[in-house]
């Protein structure tokens, strides 16, 4: 597999990522997950484990430990091709009730969390961001309200840009 | 103009939309620079919005949240004039914060 | 064969005279129409892209494609060159070592001007852009100039440009040969065509905008300088009307020239003259 992105950072930056770096990334997550307690998203700290795993079954389970359906009430907004890989705008809004959490995956990125937002009472249930994604890859908002997750699924195209306009 | 956080609050009767950009390289870790060695991962892991002594929104970063990082969410009970305190913290250890009054 | 050999060089020879007899004098000053030639170059684009507004134009490929558009809007709330206005209105308004600033250098202080540049210096003879003037400045009151290519030219100018934002852009053509002659040489290095690729600029800006060119959606050539300096996520930051012409050149596989080259300050005294009425829409951001 080759992991491509898009993404310039640093002061010369190159496209390429070391996909050494990222398989061994990867491997330790793996070899966490056995140790990692599946946690709820609204426990307070930083889901660390989550963050490493580069499945994204395996990533939602150690975030939240529950299954997820799809549901028609999480309307999630990202771009049909975006313009660049680095900086995709996308938002979530929910008609649910008693939201806690909403999360971001990408699964053909290296890791397929991307960020996942805490919602306290009174706080509403909606979140706009900016996420790089490494190549085309369905994007995945999930909703957590009142104990239960729910998803909504799109791909996003992501083309590496040559020329400019 | 020392503060890496940009922050724009409005409120609207009850509800306060915040916008925030923060500059921060949001390094990756698997980039690599001119001279061919990787870039060490850089990037902010927690950001807390607090208002009138509690938390109002907080986000679990990882290195897929774009450079410059940008992130709009709104909430309830706060009015003009209010405080609104933002802080992060990377996986270096660095940080920041910032107040602004809601307007 | 030979009468067709001989018809071939006939019809070759016929056709050399006829092109030496009709050819413009490209430097015969009472030819040069650049109000014609800036109505002809609008209309073209108002006309094949009837139902983009005039005003959308410097909006460059967003202007072209509605997906692209709403992302650009949505970054547009919180831009991504907030960081590099800063810092450029910070350095505008911190003093030379001398103790003068920009704003001694320029009209009005230096705001809202930048739709005024470049402009054609009749005592020097040539096009002086904004970018030209600004490291002038800067060398005449002690300091290093900037390169042309990087942050700091990018963050100043970026300043510079949001002074002026929404204001139409307004270059003037005094009445001179040798101004006319510097909008003719820029027509013409935008026209001709260079490189491996043996592409013009009008390859890509006149004939394919919205089109794409690999992956990436081409931007009408019409107000393509209204919205500089840009913020390019490609390359994670600002990048000056110097670099975007050194990029593209080497994009398309020609030799790029050095930043403020003669050729290059033509060309931007062109295109910036035939998008005069267009905002200023800078700083602007892209792909």
């Amino acid at each position: 597999m080759r992991f491509e992105m898009t993404t310039q950072t640093g002061p010369c930056p190159t496209r390429r990522l070391i996909l050494q770096g990222a398989v061994s990334v990867a491997l330790i997550g793996l070899g966490n997950l056995a140790f990692a307690p599946a946690r709820a998203a609204a426990n307070d700290k930083y889901p660390e484990e989550a963050f490493k795993l580069k499945n994204e079954a395996e990533a939602i389970k150690a975030l939240y430990g529950k299954t997820v359906e799809p549901s028609d009430k999480v309307k999630l907004d990202a771009p049909e091709i975006a313009e660049n890989g680095g900086v995709v705008p996308m938002s979530v809004t929910t008609t649910l009730d008693k939201v806690t959490s909403i999360s971001f995956f990408v699964a053909e990125n290296p890791n397929a969390l991307a960020a996942t937002y805490r919602f306290p009472d009174g706080t509403i249930p909606a979140v706009a961001n900016r996420l790089k994604m490494a190549k085309t890859s369905n994007v995945t908002a999930i909703v957590e309200a009142d104990g239960k997750l729910y998803s909504a699924t799109k791909e996003v195209k992501v083309t590496v840009g040559g020329c400019g306009g | 103009m020392a503060s890496s956080i940009r922050v724009r609050a409005t409120s609207n009767g009850d509800i306060t939309e915040v916008q925030t950009l923060i500059q921060h390289p949001m390094d990756t870790g698997l980039v690599k620079d001119a001279k061919g060695e990787l870039i060490p991962a850089h990037y902010i892991q927690e950001l807390k919005f607090a208002c009138n002594g509690k938390d109002v929104f907080v986000a679990d970063w990882g290195t897929a949240i774009s450079k410059d990082p940008y992130v709009k969410f709104s909430f309830k009970g706060a009015k003009k004039g209010d405080d609104l305190t933002i802080s992060w913290t990377d996986n270096k250890g660095g940080s920041d914060q910032t107040t602004a009054k809601i307007a | 064969m030979r009468a067709r050999t001989s018809l071939l060089l006939g019809s070759l020879s016929a056709a050399l005279v006829a092109f030496a007899l009709t050819a413009p004098s490209l430097v015969a000053a009472d030819k040069v129409d650049p109000v014609a030639d800036a109505k002809a170059f609008q209309n073209f684009f108002f006309q094949k892209f009837p139902n983009v507004k005039h005003e959308d134009f410097v909006n460059g490929p967003y202007s072209m494609n509605e997906d692209m558009k709403r992302q650009w809007q949505e970054k547009e709330e919180f831009p991504p060159y907030e960081f590099a206005l800063d810092a450029g209105k910070e350095m505008f308004s911190t003093p030379f070592k001398n103790g003068k600033t920009y704003a001694d250098c320029f009209p009005n202080g230096g705001i809202g001007i930048r739709q005024n540049y470049p402009y054609f210096d009749t005592g020097e003879g040539k096009v002086v852009t904004l970018e030209l003037a600004l490291n002038r400045c800067r060398e005449a009151n002690g300091e290093q100039p900037y390169s042309y290519v990087k942050d700091e030219m990018a963050s100043l100018t970026a300043y510079m440009a949001f002074t002026s934002r929404g204001k139409p852009m307004d270059i003037k053509i005094p009445d001179d040969p040798r101004a006319l002659e510097a909008f003719e040489n820029g027509k013409r290095y935008f026209y001709t065509r260079r490189g491996q690729l043996n592409f013009s600029c009008a390859s890509c800006h006149v004939q394919s905008p919205g089109e794409r060119i690999r992956a990436e959606v081409l931007a009408p050539a019409l107000g393509i300088l209204n919205a500089m300096p840009i913020y390019r996520s490609e390359w994670s930051g600002m990048g000056t009307i110097s670099r975007r012409f050194i990029t593209c050149n080497s994009q398309t596989r020609a030799i790029p020239l050095e930043p403020q080259a003669d050729e290059y300050r033509d060309v931007e005294y062109f295109l910036s003259y035939v998008a005069n009425g267009l905002p200023i829409s800078g700083p602007g951001a892209r792909p």
